[in-house]
């Protein structure tokens, strides 16, 4: 294999590897300021129990989130060293300001969160754990404002320097606020919610399967069906906002999502179906004039098409298409699921309906391969650009790198991620299996001090 | 040498490496005396003595790689590309570091706990050898072409004075994390760490002073500004006393001192790196001209201004809140049930 598909197999694979855990950080770190809210409020010790249970599910996905980054911090010199001399004056800055920003915020207070318990009291812990979460936050904003510069540059002006062509800033806030970054940035963070919210429904369900921990259970699944429902619900009006800036932004890649070859007004949304590329058509169940409404408002507008696109300039069709519907696809089943658990929680009647608790169980698997199918999406539908209409994806290798060093690095991360996955999988089930811990119920050292008020 | 804003980021990205040094110096000291200590109880209390804070001091290596990214990206693209299967190493040796740290404990079975003491160690080592390496490289000259491209291969980074320097820093990690580990514990494994404290200082002392000399003998640019401007000369007279004190202070029982020592050893060393090789920031062996400057590797000035605003806000927060986390977390390790 040459050394361009070994590099981009490279960073797919340590990316999409990455992104499992990061949403789970930012999830559960909500989740984990809502739960000691909670506790703060009632002073009921079932959420202190519930904050402390999953705190450490938190700090087993925290390490292998930070252990896995830095790979994508070093890997943009490593792999696309003419990439980075290329953006370096625009995109450096943005994860600069990620590092000072977001990642001192998260580590610094993630050790109160994890070891203070018993050494500050109540405000100052819940102080720390608010601040983990919002370092988490900080970080998809920043790296999310580099991402989108790639996706549609704003703010910029290509200059030479030392003979070579570079991108310069030219106005830091346009280039933070690029056309696409808001929309993405609240797509992404929805969805990192529903990560979470998921995972703190489906161990619930599985214990509420099993009739263990019972107090606990319903609480967990009360907060955990709400923000799931919201987060979902919320998804879908996001991912509604960032198809229209696709449309307008990057007309090629909102062509390739749908299958759309041919220019039209009056353009179909397809429901399911599959990419009949050789007699460039999509066959499968479509409601005419939707994709027209959805992208434009208007059921009769233009839709753009790739035959307006020369075909060296077109993304790959296929796999776009497939990744995109299958994202929305879980989206939608997602919302159902959500409701669905909330309804009969709230008759009551829930733990009688045992496929629904298995749906739910499993329902934690929905958020990460939509989180996953959305990135590849978003990425493959920006091909062949690397940095859209500015530089081609070859274009930003490194020069000083042999394709079988690529290879070797492959291989080594392939093994270790491996590892590390069965891991992370094997101590999560433990840490499930395990359960909460009865001692949680009474807080210890200094939070036990009631708080003055 | 006026300051001008190139100059200052020169200074901040090393400022950035330089405080990852001294932090996360003692934790990957720590790790790589970690097998030393034979009892599991041990083990746990020299992993606690780090665990609140070996992740907020790793961010100093992330922020200070984003930083040279956004202020030099022809240093970051040249110097990751060119050392490329190093710095995997060095991944690959990071990773299994953090990740021994969170999953040691999770389980209580002998082989689980010693697979991952073997991975601690063995990653904290040799990221502290790689990292010295890579410096020993930049400060020996690496071949550069016309493009400013990297131009020799994985070997010719492993010569012998990049070595050197690699081991000189494993010897300054282990001296400087058995001496924040004296001042964290307390019983039977401080008196231990007190014996290999002493012996690490011996450790350290030799290579230093072999690298010195490998330096003046071998490297004669190194010094060529201490050489040319006299009074720059007190830097490397702070760093020789500052040596000199930390067993001096550790004698007295005075340990906080010998560490604020073994800090001011690490922080004059860098200076002195910094000073010698400025404005080179990659020197180019065999071919001077091609040399990557902090002028001609540099981002634009409006890049540089920006940041220097980002810097400027974040900067003191990050000091704040990290002065504050480290008092919380004073004092010798106890072991709790939040503990690793
Ligand atoms: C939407 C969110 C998001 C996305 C798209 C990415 N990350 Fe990430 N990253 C996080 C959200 C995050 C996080 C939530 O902040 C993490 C995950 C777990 C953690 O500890 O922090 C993190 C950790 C993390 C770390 C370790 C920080 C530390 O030591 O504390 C680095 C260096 C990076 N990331 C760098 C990257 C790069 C270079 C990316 C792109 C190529 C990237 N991340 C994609
Ligand atoms: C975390 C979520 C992300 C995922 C899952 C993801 C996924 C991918 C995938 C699958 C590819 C390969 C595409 C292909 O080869 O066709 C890719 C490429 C790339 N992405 Fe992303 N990406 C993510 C975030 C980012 C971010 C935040 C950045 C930049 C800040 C980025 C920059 C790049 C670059 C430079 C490439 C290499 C060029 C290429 O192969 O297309 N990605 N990404
Ligand atoms: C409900 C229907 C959904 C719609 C209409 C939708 C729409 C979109 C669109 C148009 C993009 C591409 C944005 C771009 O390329 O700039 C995208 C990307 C993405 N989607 Fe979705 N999505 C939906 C559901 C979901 C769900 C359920 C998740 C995960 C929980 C998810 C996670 C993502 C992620 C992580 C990205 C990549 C980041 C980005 O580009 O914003 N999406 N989505």
């Amino acid at each position: 294999m040459d050394i361009l598909t070994l590099s981009r197999i490279q960073f797919g694979a340590t990316i999409a590897f990455h992104y499992i855990y990061p949403p789970l950080s930012i999830g559960l770190g909500i989740m984990l300021v809502l739960m000691e809210g909670a506790w703060l409020k009632t002073g009921n010790a079932i959420y202190h129990q519930m904050a402390r249970f999953w705190t450490k599910v938190f700090a087993l996905t925290f390490a292998i989130g930070v252990a896995t980054g830095i790979v994508m911090e070093f890997e943009f010199g490593t792999n696309w060293a003419t990439y980075s001399r290329f953006v370096g004056d625009v995109f450096g800055s943005a994860l600069a300001a990620e590092g000072i920003f977001a990642f001192f915020l998260e580590s610094g207070f993630l050790a109160v969160l994890l070891f203070g318990w018993d050494k500050v009291g109540r405000k100052v812990h819940f102080f720390s754990t608010c601040m983990v979460a919002l370092g988490a936050h900080f970080s998809a904003l920043w790296i999310i404002v580099a991402n989108s510069w790639m996706q549609t540059p704003a703010g910029y002006k290509l200059v030479e320097h030392n003979g070579v062509m570079r991108a310069e800033i030219t106005d830091f806030w346009k280039l933070v606020f690029n056309p696409s970054t808001v929309d993405r940035l609240c797509h992404t963070v929805s969805g990192a919610w529903c990560t979470g919210a998921f995972l703190v429904v489906s161990v619930s369900a599985w214990y509420l399967l099993k009739g263990k921990h019972v107090e606990f259970t319903r609480k967990s699944l009360k907060l955990g069906l709400i923000v799931a429902l919201v987060a979902s619900l919320l998804q879908a009006v996001t991912g509604h906002t960032s198809a229209q800036s696709v449309a307008k932004n990057q007309p090629a890649k909102l062509a390739a999502f749908e299958g759309l070859y041919q220019t039209c007004s009056n353009a179909p949304l397809v429901l399911a179906g599959y990419v009949d590329e050789k007699n460039q058509k999509v066959v499968g169940i479509e409601v005419p004039g939707l994709l027209s409404f959805l992208a434009h408002n208007d059921f009769h507008a233009e839709v753009t098409g790739l035959d307006k696109f020369k075909p060296e300039d077109r993304p790959p069709v296929t796999p776009s298409f497939l990744f995109f519907h299958g994202m929305v696809g879980i989206g939608f089943t997602l919302i159902a699921v959500a409701a669905l658990g909330f309804l009969y929680f709230r008759k009551g009647t829930l733990h009688q309906r045992r496929w629904l608790l298995w749906l739910l169980v499993f329902s934690v698997l929905g958020p990460q391969i939509a989180n996953q199918l959305g990135w590849f999406a978003a990425e493959v539908g920006r091909q062949p650009w690397l940095v859209y209409g500015l530089m081609r994806t070859p274009e930003g290798l490194s020069a000083a790198v042999k394709a079988n060093v690529v290879l070797t690095s492959l291989i080594m991360f392939t093994f270790i991620y491996f590892l590390l996955f069965a891991v992370f999988i094997y101590l999560l089930n433990d840490k499930i299996q395990h359960g909460p811990h009865e001692d949680d119920l009474i807080p210890s050292g200094k939070l036990a001090l009631p708080t003055k008020n | 040498m006026h300051l001008d804003l190139n100059t200052i980021w020169f200074i901040l990205v090393g400022v950035l490496l330089t405080g990852y040094a001294v932090l996360d110096g003692f934790d990957l000291g720590i790790g790589a005396l970690h097998l030393f200590a034979n009892k599991d109880e041990e083990r746990r209390v020299m992993l606690n003595s780090i665990g609140p804070v070996w992740d907020g001091n790793e961010v100093w290596l992330v922020t200070g790689g984003g930083a040279l990214f956004a202020a030099f990206p022809n240093v970051y693209a040249t110097a990751f590309s060119g050392f490329y299967l190093a710095l995997m190493l060095l991944l690959a040796a990071l990773i299994f570091r953090a990740v021994a740290i969170e999953f040691r404990s999770k389980r209580p079975e002998r082989w689980w706990r010693q697979m991952w003491d073997v991975s601690f160690s063995i990653g904290s080592l040799v990221s502290a050898l790689l990292i010295g390496t890579a410096l020993g490289n930049i400060a020996w000259g690496v071949p550069i072409d016309a493009h400013g491209e990297y131009a020799g291969s994985f070997l010719s980074l492993l010569t012998p004075y990049p070595l050197l320097v690699g081991i000189t820093t494993v010897a300054l990690f282990m001296m400087h994390g058995a001496i924040y580990g004296v001042l964290k514990t307390e019983g039977e494994l401080h008196d231990k760490l007190r014996v290999w404290a002493m012996r690490c200082i011996i450790f350290f002392v030799i290579s230093a002073v072999t690298l010195t000399m490998a330096t003046l003998l071998y490297v004669p640019h190194m010094a060529a500004r201490v050489r040319e401007t006299p009074w720059l000369f007190s830097v490397a007279l702070l760093n020789m006393l500052a040596i000199a004190n930390i067993p001096r202070e550790f004698h007295h029982g005075r340990d906080g001192r010998a560490f604020l020592s073994s800090c001011a050893t690490i922080i004059t060393l860098m200076a002195l790196f910094a000073l010698n090789s400025f404005p080179n920031m990659i020197y180019s062996l065999p071919n001077p001209e091609n040399s990557l400057t902090i002028y001609n590797a540099a981002s634009s000035p409006k890049t540089l201004e920006i940041m220097l605003v980002i810097a400027g806000i974040g900067v003191p927060v990050v000091i704040a809140y990290t002065v504050c986390i480290y008092w919380i977390f004073r004092g010798k390790v106890k072991l709790d049930r939040m503990s690793y």
